[in-house]
């Protein structure tokens, strides 16, 4: 009687095992194939949404491979290090990428992209990805609306802190009506890069990070 | 009926996966916020289940009884896992759409039920058409309610239809004139009374067909 158990088990897990082997053979298979295209897919995504936010005359090396590390801090609003991507021009940087998270949306993380030039002020922002209310919040993605490009050109001095906030605080930013914590946490979370961005302008404007980083 | 009819008509109508058995209820509630993404998934359903139900067909009298269940799951994870890897790799604007949603198959009962019930018992061929069937079953529900949600929510039809297929589709999206749209329909409370108009209409339908010739001979439901 138990010997028919134990062959019948072992029959079992056998065919088990048997199916294991042969789908994770296919899996990697396909794994390795799709690995190269997929990277490169990826990676021409993520351009694509850089170019949006550094246009072509301010940039002449591969940024996606100009990479310095940031440590978690307040201002980025990131728990783990994240990742800045530089524009440089023969060397020289002329913009940074940071990546922002406003914590303070109303629903859930608002994730941003931050390009800020050499000269402190903002090249493009735009949303990475947010939670917000479809069709109250979600003006902030520039696929439902163009107020993102309201902070083109602006510097943590200009306007002058008091004025980075929404209308209803007093701000300068524009808001639409019934929908004032979305927009409001978007406007914290980039002036706080901005002040990241000028305290932190040795570090991210270095001459040449990439050699001297490691 | 011929069988492949029958296999046909019991997963558009009669045994349909979106309004008669109710399963699968939690993408066909999530993702049908609009008439594009629940066509992609409803189409993207129907494909895994055809693969799946293709898959374990010629199998399944190897598959000792007793391990049916893990053996099934482990090949429709990993067909979804191919669809989705090759598909990222091969056509990224159409993972840009479609992305989020095919690894949520996997954990889609409807594929499970078809591949127990049906796949299990039948022949390779009525066994894909069956879930090509049930599958396409899924996606007309899909497409009415993300229409019905769409139109009513948001004022427009096919929107992110661009995003699919490339820019110049984008004059086919259709946008009502001056309406701003009942957010309610594209949040989740729209989504559960959407889906409860069409099972009352599936059912009130389904009533006034059967009350002059009742209708008999067809399969029992499966589970």
């Amino acid at each position: 009687m138990s010997e028919t158990i134990f062959k019948h088990a072992s029959k079992t897990a056998l065919t088990l095992i048997a199916f294991s082997l042969v789908f994770t053979t296919l899996l990697a298979f396909v794994f390795q194939a799709t690995k190269a295209p997929i990277e490169a897919s990826e990676a021409a995504a993520r351009m694509a949404l850089f170019a949006q936010i550094v246009p072509e005359s301010m940039h002449d090396n591969d940024m996606l491979k100009d990479v310095i590390t940031i440590a978690p801090n307040d201002l980025l609003g990131n728990k783990q290090p994240s990742i800045a991507n530089i524009a440089r021009i023969n060397n020289a940087p002329a913009a940074v990428i940071l990546e922002a998270i406003a914590h303070d949306g109303y629903a859930g993380d608002i994730k941003l992209l931050i390009a800020i030039k050499v000269d402190g002020r903002i090249s493009g922002v735009r949303v990475l990805s947010h939670k917000e209310t479809p069709g109250l919040g979600d003006y902030i993605d520039v696929l439902k609306g163009n107020w993102i490009k309201l902070f083109n050109n602006k510097s943590a001095v200009d306007p002058v802190p008091a004025m980075w906030q929404v209308k209803k605080d007093g701000g300068q930013f524009d808001y639409m009506a019934g929908a004032t914590i979305t927009p409001r946490a978007v406007v914290k979370a980039v002036f706080k890069a901005l002040q990241y961005a000028q305290q932190n302008k040795a570090l991210l404007f270095a001459s040449n990070s990439k050699e001297h980083a490691k | 009926m011929s069988q492949y009819k029958e296999i046909a008509y019991n997963g558009l109508w009669k045994q349909n996966t979106g309004v008669v058995q109710l399963l699968g209820l939690c993408p066909t509630l999530a993702i049908t916020t609009s008439a594009v993404n629940g066509i992609s998934l409803g189409l993207a359903t129907a494909f895994v289940m055809a693969a799946s139900n293709g898959a374990v067909s010629p199998v399944r009298k190897y598959v000792p009884a007793e391990i049916r269940v893990p053996v099934f799951i482990l090949v429709i994870a990993a067909l979804v896992t191919v669809i989705d890897l090759t598909i990222h790799g091969f056509a990224e604007p159409l993972h840009k759409v479609l992305g989020i949603f095919i690894p949520l198959i996997v954990v889609n009962c409807i594929v499970l039920a078809r591949v127990e019930s049906f796949a299990a018992k039948n022949e390779l061929a009525p066994s894909m058409w069956d879930g090509l069937m049930m599958g396409f079953g899924l996606t007309i529900v899909l497409a009415i309610l993300g229409s019905i949600r769409e139109i009513i929510g948001k004022g427009t039809l096919l929107s992110g239809l661009d995003l699919a297929f490339g820019p110049s589709f984008k004059h086919y999206v259709l946008t009502i004139p001056d309406y701003h749209g009942f957010l309610l329909a594209v949040l989740p409370p729209g989504a559960f009374i959407g889906l409860a108009c069409l099972i009352a209409a599936r059912n009130w339908a389904g009533s006034r067909a059967a009350k002059p010739a009742p209708a008999g001979g067809a399969l029992k439901p499966a589970l």
